[in-house]
């Protein structure tokens, strides 16, 4: 049969189905109640500062440093996002579009500022020149650590994009600038939205970095009056103003990137790349992807070592305690990472399968940590421990759930991920032959997404263990992780002493890296090995 | 007998129903092609059958069990059927032998014939080599599905759906992700297989080709009704509405005026007059002239409008002569080697199309004559203007 009435072959019914299934109500049940555990801390905040009376938040308010420290505050987020996001867009599209040599080595390096705390950058920075202090140190060691945030989800996006809008506006007349303006930013500009998110967010929860260069922000201020102790409402008043603050940038990033998305939807047929020739910009373009990572990990990295081979800081070097570190380390980040996990897994699960205006909802409730900062999870939960479980106060048990807290929603992105490449046909499959829900579950689902959920918990644990503030606030007496070891010698400025540990952070820190860049790859194509 | 029964169901919200009260017998054994356009709701027809999508209102009857009726719904895992989806759908993590042991479950349900232990092992072991041998993929036992292609993977996915003896076996779409030289293949092998093991089988389909090649009975679906159902050729010969005509193959529609044959009994004998059935068939008159018709559905009463259907099957062309009768134009040409479709423009004005069989190819151009062959079936109404 050929001719008018026969329809096009091998074109799939949507499947229309998974949006109009309605979530199992014992998995709707887990997810909300694994969000009401992730805001916990907030929430308690909220109800701390509530009960304080509003003469209070006004007094607070009304001193004069406050609005001193919000300046500083804004002032540096704003500064560092506009700095990366000036040098992770070209990055990107070096590492995206350019003739490269070694280009895979290129995408490392620029990966590599990752791996390094502000506070150990700053820390690296100051043993080189110990004068450093206040608001362009602080601007320059937060800019280069955090410029992967932009670069590395702007590189991924131009990989996913197409030159070929490019080329068309440039048969319409239009310069190659101008071209790239019309065509390509609108592609990359959401993952350019989302990264300066991110950095802002990350400069706003920074603690160790300020703290190293003696800027006063609100984070530091916050660990001031809380370590001052004469008022905590002080301390309660001010990390509600940071979380307001972060909560707007959340909010604002949304609006704009609902706005780009409407303005630019998915682009349709085969994606073309254009690999752009240097040529006279070779010296420049090489200088930029050089100068990061060389001055963000390179040189505090650099500085380390020669600390460390100093005779004095081997001589003093107190292997047993360090040892001990180590192993505080590794069980509360691995404890951190357990309960992030599984408190994600129902919210990963519940966004991976079903749509709807609800399971939107917790979805974003999940993420709604990313826009609290670790010393307001610390402080939070020390008031709430104190207060409501005193059984629980200054127990290993409070710091993993704030590490699980802090970094579920990096959780719940690679769980959602994972369990979104399951085919949902597989789950039909399996109930078809007689499988239970949970047998399914288990037997299929979970099976094919344990990569990527392990995947999650490594990168929990990797986060964890560099944490500081919140660490500082809820460690257990006695109980000294490598962060926490560290920043009590950077303090004292006893940098020789500091360098094992930093130098344990950074390799602890780089196993689980190696393994999540690597090995963790080539398990989750589903090829056999 | 009647192995699945639907009866009214419905599924999806008020507002837009994505199954509109949908009624379907199956008989046992046979193989039923449902067919319709991309979203019809054929595939939430087949996931409702399985229990993957719940159904609003209506029955379901698997075997002798009510599988779903009001507030009644029964897990997929408990209504023993067999699944074939599009995309195959294998356990990557399992070979080929591990994805058909599968379907033998686990627990209660993998006890075959009430035997445990050693004894069960070897039951099992012994019912998959018999399935892949079934499928003929006894070489491929330890393979993984990455390294199946897709008409191989289609045959395990078979395999694993028949390992758990289900009441009826549903299809969905398991050849269309296929190249069609395989498919063709692949399907007959299907069918074989089906009939041999004395199996149900349930195949959603867009191709309406494949639907007419393969099934025992073939049901059309559109906007979340079945339209029809019946054998292949009820379904071509006797589409329910023009709709079903064009959707099973290629249809001509012309505007007519219905003239009844008399009345059978009337032959002057007393008869009971004004109760008499209607004639089935009739007369049309249209541009092609004045043909015999019958019917579909009606009756239309003398004078009335009618929509005519022609199968360009029907429609055979000469070298034009001097002789009177309806005469044409060709205007097109698509040739496609065993035979070739004619696009005609008829002296009147309307244009109409002539399957012709290679001897009788005209080229563009040509005046030719044309008649039609058979009896023609009436519509009520006139055309819908393309």
């Amino acid at each position: 049969m050929s001719g008018l009435n026969e329809p096009p072959t091998s074109v799939p019914e949507p499947n229309s189905t998974s949006s109009s299934r309605r979530p199992p109500r014992p998995l709707l049940l887990l997810a909300v109640l694994a969000c009401l555990l992730a805001s916990i801390p907030l929430i308690y905040l909220l109800v701390r500062v509530g009960g304080s009376g509003l003469d209070d938040v006004v007094r607070v308010l009304g001193r004069p440093r406050v609005p001193r420290l919000l300046l500083n505050t804004v002032t540096l987020a704003a500064a560092v996002t506009a700095s990366t996001v000036l040098l992770g867009v070209p990055t990107a599209f070096l590492l995206a579009r350019a003739r490269l040599r070694w280009r895979s080595l290129w995408v490392v390096l620029a990966a590599l500022p990752l791996a390094v705390p502000s506070y150990l950058a700053a820390y690296g920075w100051l043993a080189a020149a110990p004068t450093l202090q206040g608001f362009w140190p602080s601007w320059f060691v937060l800019t280069l650590v955090s410029v992967p945030y932009v670069s590395l989800p702007v590189t991924a996006a131009l990989r996913a994009g197409t030159s070929g809008l490019d080329d068309v506006a440039r048969t319409l007349g239009r310069g190659p600038w101008r071209a790239f303006w019309l065509g390509t930013w609108p592609q990359v500009r959401p993952a350019t939205l989302a990264g300066a998110l991110l950095v802002c967010l990350y400069v706003l929860a920074d603690f160790g970095g300020v703290a190293l260069f003696r800027f006063p922000v609100l984070t530091t201020a916050i660990q001031q009056a809380y370590g001052a102790s004469f008022n905590r409402n002080y301390a309660a008043i001010l990390a509600t103003v940071l979380v307001l603050l972060a909560l707007l940038v959340v909010l604002g990033e949304q609006t704009a990137r609902g706005r780009a998305q409407r303005q630019f939807g998915a682009v349709s047929g085969v994606a073309t790349r254009r690999i752009v020739r240097l040529g006279r910009w070779s010296a420049p373009a090489l200088l930029l992807l050089v100068a990061v990572p060389v001055l963000a990990v390179g040189v505090p990295v650099a500085e380390l070592f020669v600390r460390l081979f100093e005779a004095e800081t081997l001589r003093a070097l107190d292997l047993a305690n360090l040892g001990q570190a180590l192993l505080n380390t590794l069980a509360l980040s691995a404890g951190g990472a357990v309960i992030a996990v599984a408190l994600a897994l129902p919210i990963g699960a519940l966004a991976a399968r079903y749509r709807g205006r609800l399971v939107r909802s917790i979805e974003s409730a999940g993420y709604l940590a990313l826009g609290l900062p670790g010393i307001v999870v610390g402080l939070s939960l020390v008031f709430f421990s104190l207060s409501v479980v005193p059984a629980l106060y200054q127990t290993a048990a409070v710091l993993a759930f704030a590490y699980g807290v802090l970094f579920m929603p990096k959780a719940i992105g690679a769980i959602r991920t994972s369990i979104g490449q399951v085919p949902t046909s597989l789950e039909d499959v399996a109930r078809t032959l007689g499988y239970g829900r949970l047998q399914t579950w288990w037997l299929v689902t979970a099976r094919l997404a344990r990569p990527g959920i392990g995947a999650a918990a490594l990168l929990v644990m990797v986060t964890a263990m560099k944490e500081l503030p919140a660490t500082l606030l809820l460690r257990p007496t006695g109980t000294d992780t490598l962060a926490v070891e560290l920043w009590a010698r950077t303090d004292v400025s006893a940098y020789g002493a500091a360098a094992p540990y930093a130098a344990a952070l950074i390799l602890v820190a780089a196993v689980p890296a190696f393994l999540l860049s690597g090995a963790g790859r080539a398990r989750t194509d589903g090829t056999p090995a | 007998m009647t192995i699945l029964s639907l009866t009214s169901v419905v599924v999806g919200y008020d507002a837009e129903p994505v199954l509109r009260g949908v009624s379907l017998d199956v008989p046992e054994g046979s193989l039923v092609a449902i067919v319709g356009p991309s979203g019809c709701g054929k595939t939430t027809l087949l996931r409702t059958i399985a229990g993957l999508v719940r159904a609003r209102s209506g029955e379901i009857r698997l075997g002798r069990r009510m599988v779903a009726t009001h507030g009644i719904h029964l897990a997929p895992e408990k209504r023993r059927i067999g699944w074939v989806p599009q995309d195959a759908a294998l356990f990557p993590h399992l070979t080929v032998a591990e994805n058909v042991a599968f379907g033998l479950g686990t627990g209660k349900k993998a006890a075959i014939g009430g035997v445990r232990g050693a004894a069960r092992k070897q039951a099992r072991s012994e019912r998959v080599r018999h399935l892949l041998a079934l499928v003929d993929l006894t070489a491929l036992a330890d393979r993984l599905p990455a390294q199946l292609s897709g008409g191989q993977s289609q045959r395990v996915a078979l395999a694993r759906a028949l390992a758990g003896v289900p009441d009826v076996v549903l299809l969905d779409e398991p050849f269309g992700a296929l190249d069609p030289l395989l498919r063709g293949d692949l399907r007959d092998e299907v069918r074989a297989l089906l009939r041999v093991e004395g199996m149900t089988g349930i195949l959603v389909t867009h191709d309406q080709a494949e639907a007419l090649s393969v099934a025992d009975y073939v049901a059309v679906m559109r906007l979340g009704e079945i339209l029809q159902f019946g054998r292949p050729d009820e379904v071509y010969r006797r589409p329910a509405t023009p709709w079903v005509a064009s959707f099973v193959g290629e249809a001509v529609f012309l505007p007519g005026v219905w003239t009844p044959d008399a009345p059978e009994g009337t032959g002057g004998t007393g008869g009971t007059g004004g109760t008499a059935r209607p004639p089935r068939t009739g007369t049309v008159h249209c541009a092609l002239g004045r043909l015999p018709a019958e019917w579909v559905a009606g009756p239309p009463q003398a004078g009335d409008d009618v929509t005519v259907l022609v199968r360009p099957e029907e429609v055979e062309i000469a070298p034009a002569t001097d002789e009177p009768g309806r005469t044409a134009t060709v205007t097109g040409v698509s040739y496609t080697g065993h035979d070739a479709m004619l696009d005609l423009l008829l002296d009147g004005g309307l244009r109409i199309r002539s399957r012709v069989t290679a001897a009788d190819l005209q080229p563009a151009g040509a005046r030719v004559s044309v008649r039609v062959r058979g009896r023609v079936l009436a519509y009520p109404g006139s055309p819908a203007l393309p």
